[in-house]
């Protein structure tokens, strides 16, 4: 069903029941966004992922760039410099070439952009109606510097440990929809796709960092739950600290969604400790995928095992992972 | 942002609970009827700001919850038929019937769309003159004038692809009946977004017959509790009245030119409520004249005798009998992953509320 590909707790009993049932080995066990092989003396980041979005066109980008993006910021957010990329197309008969070399170019500027190669790739057409448009599959490789391993296992996590993120959230998620349905809401509201990985490297060679992952399907809601089941701790987010666009407020007010479960292909959350939390937001702040960035909550003992949301009245609510089919093919 | 962060400020809030404190002398039961009260109750965890004299229930005001088994089953009978394309609100789609789930049978093939506005539908139709488009009405009286408008819509730009599987309900029906039955209810939370259509007029009678007192509340922190203020200082004095707490929204005559369409469309019979049973002239039909809009009258299809899930107690939940955590199922074989109950599965549903808000 739809819902096994939203991004939240369907997706994930469907991957630990079938995918790692079937694939078992150390290195998938690890489940992170991307694999960490140890080929020779190196240290290498494997990721991939496919791009299936509808709209191939939304405010702030297309699926093009969102590949690059998507790719890029999973071996980054894994503590690794992306290298190369590989590309490849699955294109419906009749898909026009001047839609196809837009997205191509924009495809190529990000790649530049983010520093990466696309070294490698693959095209296949099927028939009319058997696939919708185009869709794309990458894969990418980084190369993870010494002291950077840990980063997606999430190890030494303490209580007091501050969460960051880099701006606000839910923008991806909510300009999809508003492209993709009939709303005309008069809102504004921009995908922040974006490759990270210039800012990301910029943090990890300046101050220490515990955890890092971006926080796509399923929002920033699931991403927290995934990491205190990993810990063994509690998370407090607190509601008035969480950075959002007034456009995103405004349709998910109007929708009943919650942002945080919302989609984001330009954020990153990071763990780190109190002081060291303060030094990243500096740094965060001065780059401009970074301006809103915040601290939106802490690492707690209490309650382990569960994200508690302060909110802005006094209230206090738990908050799950994203249940269900709430927005499919946003990525 | 503009009628929401003034209705939330926590001063305000906790001026209101103080004043509430000091006011609630006698024990008292509220229901708030409406789905969308439930949520906000739990959103911003009013339980903790009320005193202990004051206690909340929830209601039979869920449109997806109280939609009954059998038109789930007819909806998925629909959805099997070759060359029709279901339309719906979200929530819907994930309700089990009794056999299987719309997003179940869309997983198999059939044509299931979610739409955000019946308008959309009547696009479909529209762009999809080869296909047959039927759209599954649920709600109360605030969904159902935007049916009608559709209907009306179809029937000018003579589309006759159109369709309408009417579940729609009205409100004071099953209020009523809630208080016939024994419910204990000292005072009514009414719906503000019902009343903004229906006016004030329709509680009448539980004001001045059965002697309870009915507010109509918004849907923010401050609505609540100043609506819960007020139906408490009215209980206290024993001055049961209808009064509005939502006077941004609702006026006393409620919207006309919506209240025209929705007679102009549809007509009251008796319909089926998950879990309260049959409830006289409590549900809307589409008119004879209007009738080949009518999914029911355009396609026949053999729906077996409907089953209630095992174990569920949606139906007592429905009536403020119970509360979700009194479920054997509840956060356990029922959850919003995998529901058993309507309940859970709506957004608006007291144990998807409950659920989500857990703590």
């Amino acid at each position: 069903m739809l819902s096994h590909g939203s991004g939240g707790r369907m997706m994930h009993q469907l991957i630990e029941d079938m995918f790692v049932k079937h694939f078992r080995n150390k290195i998938l066990d690890e489940q992170t966004d991307s694999a960490i092989l140890s080929i020779g003396a190196a240290e290498i980041a494997f990721t991939t992922d496919s791009f299936v979005i509808d709209p191939l066109f939304f405010p702030g980008g297309n699926i093009g760039k969102l590949a690059v993006c998507g790719t890029v910021n999973d071996l980054a957010v894994s503590g690794a410099e992306p290298l190369y990329l590989s590309v490849s197309f699955i294109l419906e008969e009749g898909f026009p070439m001047a839609e196809l070399e837009t997205i191509v170019e924009s495809l190529a500027a990000e790649a530049k952009k983010a520093g990466v190669l696309i070294v490698t790739g693959d095209t296949k057409v099927v028939n009319k109606g058997k696939c919708d448009k185009l869709f794309i599959n990458t894969a990418g490789i980084g190369r993870v510097k010494e002291g950077n391993r840990h980063i997606s296992k999430a190890l030494n996590i303490k209580s007091g440990d501050v969460i960051i993120i880099n701006g606000t959230i839910g923008d991806h998620g909510m300009a999809v929809m508003n492209a993709r349905e009939s709303f005309n809401f008069k809102a504004s509201v921009e995908s922040d796709c974006a490759c990270l990985n210039h800012m990301i490297r910029e943090v990890l060679d300046k101050v220490p960092v515990k955890f890092m992952r971006d926080p796509t399907r399923g929002g920033v809601a699931t991403l927290l739950n995934e990491l205190v089941g990993k810990i063994g701790l509690g998370i407090e987010i607190d509601e008035s600290a969480l950075p959002l666009n007034k456009g995103v407020k405004a349709m998910c007010e109007v929708l009943g969604f919650d942002p945080l479960h919302i989609a984001n292909e330009g954020k990153v959350v990071i763990v780190t400790g109190e002081q060291e939390g303060h030094r990243i937001l500096e740094i965060l702040k001065n780059n401009e995928l970074g301006l809103q960035s915040a601290i939106i909550g802490r690492i707690v003992s209490n309650h382990p095992g569960k994200v508690v949301l302060k909110n802005e009245t006094g209230g206090r609510r738990i908050i799950d992972s994203l249940s269900g089919d709430q927005l499919p093919r946003i990525c | 942002m503009k009628y929401v962060d003034e209705y939330r400020k926590k001063e305000l809030i906790l001026s209101v609970s103080e004043k509430l404190k000091s006011v609630s002398k006698k024990e008292i039961v509220l229901m708030e009827v409406c789905g969308g009260h439930t949520m906000a109750i739990h959103r911003f965890g009013l339980h903790s700001l009320l005193p202990p004299t004051i206690r909340l229930i929830s209601g039979p005001g869920c449109p997806v919850c109280v939609s009954s088994q059998h038109f789930i089953d007819l909806a998925m009978a629909y959805s099997k038929i070759p060359g029709v394309i279901i339309t719906t609100y979200g929530d819907l789609i994930r309700v089990p019937g009794s056999a299987t789930s719309l997003e179940k049978e869309r997983a198999n093939g059939s044509d299931v769309r979610i739409v955000y506005s019946v308008l959309e539908s009547l696009e479909i139709a529209k762009s999809n003159p080869e296909k047959n488009v039927i759209f599954l009405g649920i709600g109360f009286e605030t969904t159902a004038p935007l049916t009608a408008a559709a209907i009306l819509q179809a029937k000018e730009e003579k589309i006759t692809n159109f369709f309408v599987l009417s579940a729609h309900k009205v409100m004071p029906p099953v209020m009523k009946a809630l208080v016939d039955e024994g419910v204990k209810i000292d005072g009514f939370i009414a719906p503000g977004h019902v009343t903004a259509i229906t006016g004030t007029a329709i509680y009448n009678d539980l004001a001045t017959v059965c002697g309870l007192g009915v507010v109509v509340s918004g849907f923010e922190p401050v609505d609540m509790m100043q609506a819960i203020l007020m139906l408490t200082v009215q209980i206290e004095s024993g001055t049961p009245v209808v009064e509005v707490q939502y006077q941004r929204v609702v006026q006393g005559e409620g919207n006309k030119v919506a209240q025209h369409v929705l007679t102009k469309v549809f007509e009251l019979r008796d319909d089926s409520w998950r879990g309260l049973g049959m409830i006289p002239k409590s549900g809307l039909k589409i008119r004879e004249e209007l009738s080949s809009f009518d999914a029911e009258k355009k396609f026949s299809v053999e729906v077996p005798a409907s089953t209630e899930p095992k174990g569920c107690i949606c139906g007592q939940i429905l009536r403020g009998l119970k509360t979700p955590v009194d479920c054997p199922l509840f956060a356990k074989k029922c959850n919003p992953s995998d529901p058993v109950g309507a309940c859970m599965v709506s957004g608006e549903g007291t144990c998807a509320t409950y659920y989500k808000y857990r703590s």
